[in-house]
């Protein structure tokens, strides 16, 4: 069972300290779930990006695979460290935070919520064992890890995490916020972390969770996130996911959300910084009346890569779907987005939209995009649309003619390009925060850009 | 010639139960060589075409490149099928008789086959004002017209014939836009193809009358491994159609051909396409396994465009491509594909945006009926040199009933900021308005559905020759019957 091909020796190496260390506490269940995963993950591996392999067609996770991380079993000193608890400040609600170093719960920086009405707000391993709340059949049922070697990884290095429960009809609106941060190597070690979210709302509840991963500039570091969310009947979940990392970082999450009768998600993803990030995400509408609105930002420079796999499975009729991402490509960076609305059969007036717009201010940055449809029955309203292209040279030029120079013009429209996803954001300190990072996040460069006389050509394209 | 041709045939019995008005087949007898794949039957193939020595390493060259890629079919498609036993396949079949010299030389049984669906190889068929070279089992028998076009230096003739009498020619393009290591089906066909049509347009010629190649699959457990080559020399025109039907058998046949076009400066080839292989019984018995690879190379201010009607074959696997390799270059998709029953259909196109200021468009419609499933899938691709490339796709899905499929899987890579890229799709149903309007206006529920399918397709039957076009028409009503009402 615990063997491996030699290129995971040093993963087999992490998977027995843990098992023989820190782990060995944990309840039965748990124990079999990582060993299961890891027989998984021995015998597939890494995912390639060879022929026929459309879900990993333009990224190759080589660094990742070569890259020798390490498991830090204990984690580093948390104690008055500045800047792991978020810094925008949301009053007026209920807000539990959870705050996790190098993937071990913090106690000292988080407020928990474990018995206070309904509501359960706490560490994964405190939860698992705590009988009642039965996670025995929660965790791994959305996510399960044949879906790919890295999900299977994160299970086999299932330790600790956030757990999310509010109880059905439960009244009153709580924000979480599950920050997951990655502290500075004291050595010259490449960490791995595996955070492990399960959210669970409640019927006819209606909640916040915001997920974030930071962590420092200058490290190589790899974080392997799954996220499990359940969204029961009449349920409203608004979902943020703040992709923080650093910029040599690596980063890749999976998350699977499963929505009940009449529900609603909303989520948003911003990403900045990264060298290697995948955020895939599927949504499975389960029962009629199911609406799902998946937004994303993100912001690429220099050799950074970022691959967005978002799916929605209309599994039943009358669900509705929307689906808008939106990318800012500069330096050689590279965009990958794929998008796939699936209309199953007999789900009769499914309605899904999806988009992905792109504006590329680099001469070397590349797009790939894939919105596609998969439809199998006939009364449905669908439609998707692509585009990628620069910055219209009109509107620069109206602006212009209004007197702002070319640099203020230009990074006015890069930022009212993002604020359009920007202000899906529901939680007005969360969304001025995510303004004044993006804000400072645009490059500071005139455009058009070297060599590129604006022109009518080089007009961004009309989407649908 | 206004009758409609191709599709006015009476159904003749075969074996199995079913609408394919096509479905005859003849008795010719044919020249079989041993059922399966190896070295010997490709040196065997080729030693029949009495090909000269580099022809045979060519094919060589492909076989031992497919043997590496063995068992290993693309497996991205849209499409499910048993794996096919590629050892249980005729590779040459030929009618039996020897190289015809004239037409009058011809098989009669042959002659009569090609009157039954409408092609007329005789002397008449220059009433029709069309030169058509006519393949069965992979084989040409006849091409018409022929001296005519030689009298404008144009080339038209057998691949076979143009082997032996052109070689510079065949030798300097062929492979040069589809090598023979392409892909699995585009290998297989470079290591067994056994004919196909070579067309040649020199320099400032514009093609006078329509090529049309009639692709005919008679001989049972046989695949049709046919290549097209076409090549258009700086500043002429040519407009070429490709028509196919088979014999309806309980067993499905395989066709993997290659069509590679070239278009030299300035040049303009318009390439249409009726495909109308055998689709299958209504419970998805028998068809033709269509896998077909085919690419156009366009230099500077060259026009490539592709037009095809797809209503046959169990499964098509098709993407016509254009290489946008000059300043300039235009490239085009029309496409209608209908899958009724249990047909499957993935197909779509290929832009790849590589000269400056290259324009291409997509148009695809995709009917879906039955329990069919239709995928439209496209790349376009805009190479970081193509500065003011431009794009446009449309892809519509009508789906008739709620068995079948329609699916739109675009891939869209884009190197270059100036890049003008637009995708647009739909997918909808016949809507109950329209049906209401047609029916309060006294017409039966089957021909309203017609009629606004009809005129779904619409722009893109324009895009075809007009006898073509009311074929194309006549064939997509066909290939409904059943399907509604």
């Amino acid at each position: 069972m615990t063997t491996a091909p030699a290129k995971y020796a040093h993963y087999l190496a992490d998977f027995q300290s843990l098992t023989e260390g820190p782990g060995a506490e944990a309840p039965a269940w748990l124990k079999s779930a990582r060993d299961n995963a890891w027989t998984k993950f021995a015998a597939t591996g890494f995912p390639t990006a060879r022929r026929g392999n459309e879900r990993w067609k333009y990224t190759n996770v080589g660094p990742i695979a070569r890259t020798d991380f390490g498991y830090p079993l204990a984690p580093a000193p948390a104690d008055g460290s500045e800047g792991l608890v978020p810094s925008y400040q949301v009053s007026g609600q209920t807000v539990f935070d959870l705050i996790y170093v190098d993937g071990v719960y913090s106690p000292g920086l988080s407020s928990p919520a474990l018995d206070a009405s309904g509501v359960v707000a706490a560490s994964l391993a405190v939860a698992a064992g705590n009988d009642s709340l039965d996670l025995e059949g929660q965790v791994g049922r959305y996510a399960p890890p044949d879906d790919d070697g890295f999900a299977a990884l994160n299970t086999a290095f299932l330790r600790d995490g956030a757990y999310v429960n509010v109880a059905d009809d439960h009244a009153e609106k709580v924000v979480i916020r599950i920050s997951y941060i990655t502290s500075q190597s004291e050595d010259a070690n490449h960490k791995v972390t595996y955070p492990r979210t399960m959210i669970v709302a409640g019927r006819n509840t209606d909640i916040t969770v915001v997920e974030s991963y930071r962590g420092p500039q200058e490290s190589v570091y790899f974080t392997n996130a799954v996220t499990e969310i359940s969204v029961r009947e009449g349920a409203k979940l608004d979902h943020y996911r703040l992709l923080l990392e650093g910029g040599k970082a690596f980063h890749v999450g999976t998350s699977r959300v499963i929505q009940e009768k009449d529900s609603s998600f909303s989520s948003a993803s911003f990403a900045l910084g990264t060298t290697l990030a995948r955020n895939d995400l599927e949504v499975l509408l389960d029962a009629p009346g199911a609406y799902c609105s998946l937004n994303g930002l993100y912001l690429t420079a220099d050799n950074q890569h970022i691959d967005n796999l978002i799916s929605i499975d209309h599994a039943k009729p009358n669900c509705t779907s929307r689906l808008n991402y939106k990318g800012i490509l500069d330096g050689k960076s590279r965009a990958v987005f794929g998008g796939t609305v699936m209309v199953r059969r007999d789900a009769q007036k499914s309605d899904a939209e999806q988009t992905d717009k792109n504006l590329i201010l680099s001469n070397s940055a590349e797009v790939d995009s894939k919105p596609s449809l998969l439809i199998y029955a006939d009364d449905v309203k669908c439609s998707h649309g692509a585009t990628a292209g620069h910055i219209d040279a009109d509107t620069l030029f109206y602006l212009r003619s209004r007197g702002l120079d070319l640099d203020t013009a230009s990074r006015m429209l890069v930022h009212a390009f993002a604020s359009e996803i920007i202000n899906t954001v529901n939680l007005e300190p969360l969304q001025d925060y995510l303004n004044t990072l993006f804000a400072a996040a645009i490059p500071n460069k005139a455009l058009p850009i070297a060599g590129l006389v604006p022109s009518r050509r080089a007009k961004a394209a009309g989407d649908k | 010639m206004t009758t409609p041709r191709v599709i006015s045939r009476d159904a003749t019995s075969s074996e199995l139960d079913s609408d394919y008005k096509w479905g005859f087949t003849i008795d010719i007898g044919s020249d079989l060589a041993p059922k399966g794949l190896s070295e010997e039957i490709v040196r065997l193939i080729s030693a029949k075409k009495e090909e000269p020595e580099w022809m045979l390493e060519w094919r060589l060259k492909a076989f031992r490149q497919w043997l590496k890629l063995k068992e290993q079919p693309p497996k991205w498609a849209n499409v499910e099928y048993p794996p096919i036993d590629y050892q249980d396949i005729y590779y040459y079949a030929a009618p039996k008789s020897d190289a015809p010299k004239s037409l009058d030389e011809v098989d009669p049984e042959i002659l009569e086959a090609f009157e039954k669906l409408g092609i007329p190889l005789a002397e008449r068929a220059k009433l029709a004002g069309v030169a058509v070279d006519a393949v069965v089992d992979s084989v040409s028998v006849a091409t018409t017209y022929q001296d005519t076009l030689e009298k404008q230096g144009i080339i038209f003739c057998s691949m076979s014939e143009a082997v032996k009498k052109h070689p510079e020619l065949v030798q300097k393009y062929l492979g040069s836009v589809v090598p023979y290591s392409d892909n699995f089906y585009a290998t297989l066909n470079s290591a067994v193809f056994t004919d196909g049509s070579f067309a040649y347009i020199p320099k400032g010629v514009r093609c006078p009358i329509e090529l049309m190649t009639y692709f005919r699959i008679n001989q049972a457990d046989s695949g049709q491994f046919e290549r097209t080559l076409i090549i258009a020399d700086e500043g002429s025109y040519v407009s070429y159609l490709e028509g196919c039907t088979a014999p309806a058998r309980k067993t499905h046949q395989l066709h993997a051909a290659v069509v590679e076009l070239v278009a030299l400066d300035d040049a303009e080839i318009k390439y249409s396409t009726l495909q109308n292989w055998f689709p299958g019984d209504k419970d998805g018995n028998g068809g033709v396994y269509n896998f077909v690879t085919k690419r156009g190379k366009a230099a500077k201010n060259a026009k490539i465009s592709w037009t095809q009607v797809e209503t046959g074959s169990a499964i098509t696997w098709k993407y016509p491509s254009v290489i946008l390799e000059g300043d300039n270059s235009v490239g085009e998709f029309y496409s209608v594909a209908l899958v009724n029953n249990h047909q499957q259909a993935d197909t779509g196109t290929k832009m790849i945006h590589i000269g400056k200021n290259t324009r291409s468009t997509i148009v695809a419609k995709g009917i879906s009926a039955g329990q069919g499933n239709a995928t439209y899938r496209g790349l376009v691709k805009v190479l970081a040199s193509a500065d003011g490339a431009k794009n446009f796709t449309q892809c519509d899905s009508l789906l008739v009933g709620d068995k079948c499929g329609a699916h739109t899987v675009p891939y869209i890579e884009v190197k270059n900021p100036t890049a003008q890229m637009e995708h647009e799709a739909s997918t909808s149903k016949v809507s109950d308005d329209q049906l209401f309007y047609c029916q309060q206006r006294g017409m039966s529920v089957e021909d309203a559905h017609f009629m606004i399918i009809n005129g779904f397709c619409r722009g893109i039957f324009q895009e075809l020759p007009f006898e073509f076009a009311m074929e194309a028409s006549q064939l997509l009503k066909v290939s409904l019957e059943g399907a509604v009402g």
